[in-house]
């Protein structure tokens, strides 16, 4: 307990975690319990979920119901950060905001210096050395996002890098972040094949997509990337006619008696998570 | 576990009285100045910390700077001088893409004037397994920035896991030239080498006026121009590496007839798909000059 507070009290209505409110300590069971919260945060985020194919990489996003009242485009989810590379974030809008505009920087600084393209490692590391430095220094809180970074490399292989809160990083074939993610990952696991075509891997992307989004609103968004291509947004028809050959080819349904697992519902009215 | 539980918590809320909270670009170095992390004593002046940043991210090493009182003087009584001192980087030093890769030839003399100081220097700095530099100009410079670029090279490498390509590396050089120019650097240098994950090699020269150009074919030194003549009437890009060879050793030993900063031996390297290799280590060039046209070229008509 410290005593130069000179600011009173708090009231906390929870388990004791007196160490959970300093992101820079450590609790005795070896917990940075603000990193641990930074999870949670992501786990309120819209699911993202990417998929690395034979010569492309997909990022598919489940789009969430405007408002009424909101003009759609401001709030993105996929970002494009240079020519070769994007990113897409689950979590904190804002967090994820700030972000991409380092990282965009940063890929420019990188141009300057070395006059070539920076690699996908290199950025996703950069990102996740970022997000590491928020849990050690300064005592401020952690990023509140995990992001999928995909690009193309030099050597024109497709990459897909995943980063999250505690500043960790891994190169993926196929992974999603966000709200039901577990499940889109349980189903990729069991149908990602390698050598995926393009096709393959959109129809792909729209079944694990198809797990977690609202049934009856279906609204996703879906980009991809080729190699030496800049990143490509489709269409909504083209999305929307590509979910009705999903939906037909899909195994037909469980046995009767057998019990689905129910998809968790959530407030996806809170503009702060995306 | 109780149910709810109301604890008393004191926090550490000092942070609010420190003046430096709330200032904007917090965001600026990623490395944010909070009362948490220093005493007032302990924080850098604003030039430290720009510096050591700038040291971090391995854009300069932390030379002193070469003293103005002394450098500006000099420039300025002379400006002549130094442009003349520019051109006779006395050397030849040459470089050339074909089909099979790269061909790097160099002579080995060096001078100060008219006294020829050695026959025998090694004017290609083999940066690492797929890099080479050449050096023209002042040998020291070469050397030691050729040198800061190798160790800039191995710490991306190390750091990023993946090798510095050429046009990187070459882009290297120049960022820690650039800082000093107009202050009497004298290089003139090619960067030559292959990108092993692509397959691709690449040739760049760089001036220390901070010119970086990307080529097939570049002569740097005194006796350049004539190294370009043969280079020039000869070059293909199709040719073996037998013919490659000839054609480099051809264009040097005709710059070291003609030119007195030219000389000693002939060294020739060749970059290939996996790195590069030493084809001939020291070819004593006049008498290779005299076995190649000896006969032919002995023009004193003695009466």
């Amino acid at each position: 307990v410290s005593t130069q507070s000179t600011w009173g009290l708090l009231i906390l209505k929870r388990m004791s975690n007196r160490y959970d409110a300093a992101v820079t300590k450590f609790s005795p069971s070896g917990h940075l319990f603000q990193v641990d919260y930074a999870f949670e945060a992501v786990k309120r985020g819209a699911c993202a979920v990417g998929i690395k194919t034979k010569d492309s990489v997909i990022l598919g996003v489940e789009r969430k119901s405007m408002p009424k009242l909101q003009e759609s485009g401001t709030i993105k989810k996929i970002f494009q950060l240079d020519k070769h590379l994007a990113m897409a974030c689950a979590g904190l809008t804002a967090d994820a905001r700030m972000l991409t505009q380092r990282t965009v920087l940063e890929c420019q600084q990188y141009r300057l210096t070395y006059d070539q393209q920076p690699s996908v490692n290199y950025i996703a590391k950069y990102v996740a050395k970022m997000k590491q430095r928020y849990t050690q220094v300064g005592g401020r809180r952690p990023f509140g996002i995990s992001s999928l970074i995909m690009g193309f490399d030099q050597t024109k292989e497709p990459m897909l890098y995943l980063t999250e809160p505690s500043g960790s990083y891994s190169l993926w074939k196929a992974s999603a972040i966000g709200h039901n993610a577990k499940n889109v990952t349980e189903l990729l696991e069991k149908k990602y094949k390698d050598g995926l075509s393009h096709e393959e891997g959109v129809k792909l992307v729209i079944e694990g997509l198809l797990e977690v989004v609202e049934s009856g609103n279906k609204n996703m968004e879906i980009a991809y990337m080729k190699n030496d291509e800049k990143l490509i947004k489709m269409k909504d028809e083209e999305v929307k006619s590509l979910i009705e050959v999903v939906e037909k080819e899909k195994s037909p349904p469980a046995a009767p008696g057998a019990v689905p697992i129910p998809k968790q519902q959530h407030n996806m009215t809170n503009l702060h998570f995306y | 576990y109780m149910g709810l539980s109301i604890m008393a918590y004191f926090g550490d809320f000092s942070f609010l009285d420190d003046p430096q909270f709330g200032l904007p670009d917090f965001y600026g170095d990623g490395l944010p100045v909070g009362a948490y992390t220093s005493l007032a004593e302990d924080k850098k002046s604003a030039e430290e910390e720009v510096r050591e940043e700038f040291l971090s991210e391995g854009l300069c090493i932390g030379l002193p700077k070469p003293d103005a009182n002394i450098v500006l003087p000099y420039l300025r009584s002379s400006p002549e001088k130094t442009k003349l001192e520019k051109y006779s980087k006395g050397t030849t030093t040459l470089a050339f893409k074909f089909s099979k890769g790269i061909i790097v030839a160099v002579d080995a003399r060096a001078s100060m004037g008219t006294f020829i100081g050695s026959n025998k220097v090694r004017k290609i700095i083999e940066i690492n397994d797929y890099l080479l530099g050449t050096m023209a100009g002042g040998a020291a410079d070469c050397m030691f920035w050729e040198r800061v670029l190798a160790e800039e090279c191995r710490l991306y490498e190390l750091q990023h896991n993946e090798k510095l390509t050429v046009r990187g590396a070459s882009k290297v050089l120049l960022n820690l030239i650039s800082q000093y120019r107009g202050q009497g650097l004298s290089m003139g240098t090619m960067v030559a080498g292959i990108d092993i994950s692509t397959g691709n090699n690449d040739l760049f020269f760089v001036d220390d006026d901070g010119m970086r150009i990307q080529g097939d074919l570049f002569s740097i030194g005194s006796g350049s121009p004539y190294a370009y003549g043969v280079l020039d009437s000869s070059y293909k890009y199709d040719m073996s590496l037998d013919e490659a060879v000839e054609l480099g050793i051809k264009a040097i030993i005709n710059a070291t007839f003609r030119d007195s900063a030219s000389g000693g031996v002939v060294r020739v390297y060749h970059i290939h798909k996996t790195g590069w290799k030493i084809i001939h280590d020291a070819l004593d060039v006049s008498a290779l000059y005299h076995e190649k046209y000896g006969i032919q070229k002995n023009h004193l008509h003695l009466h």
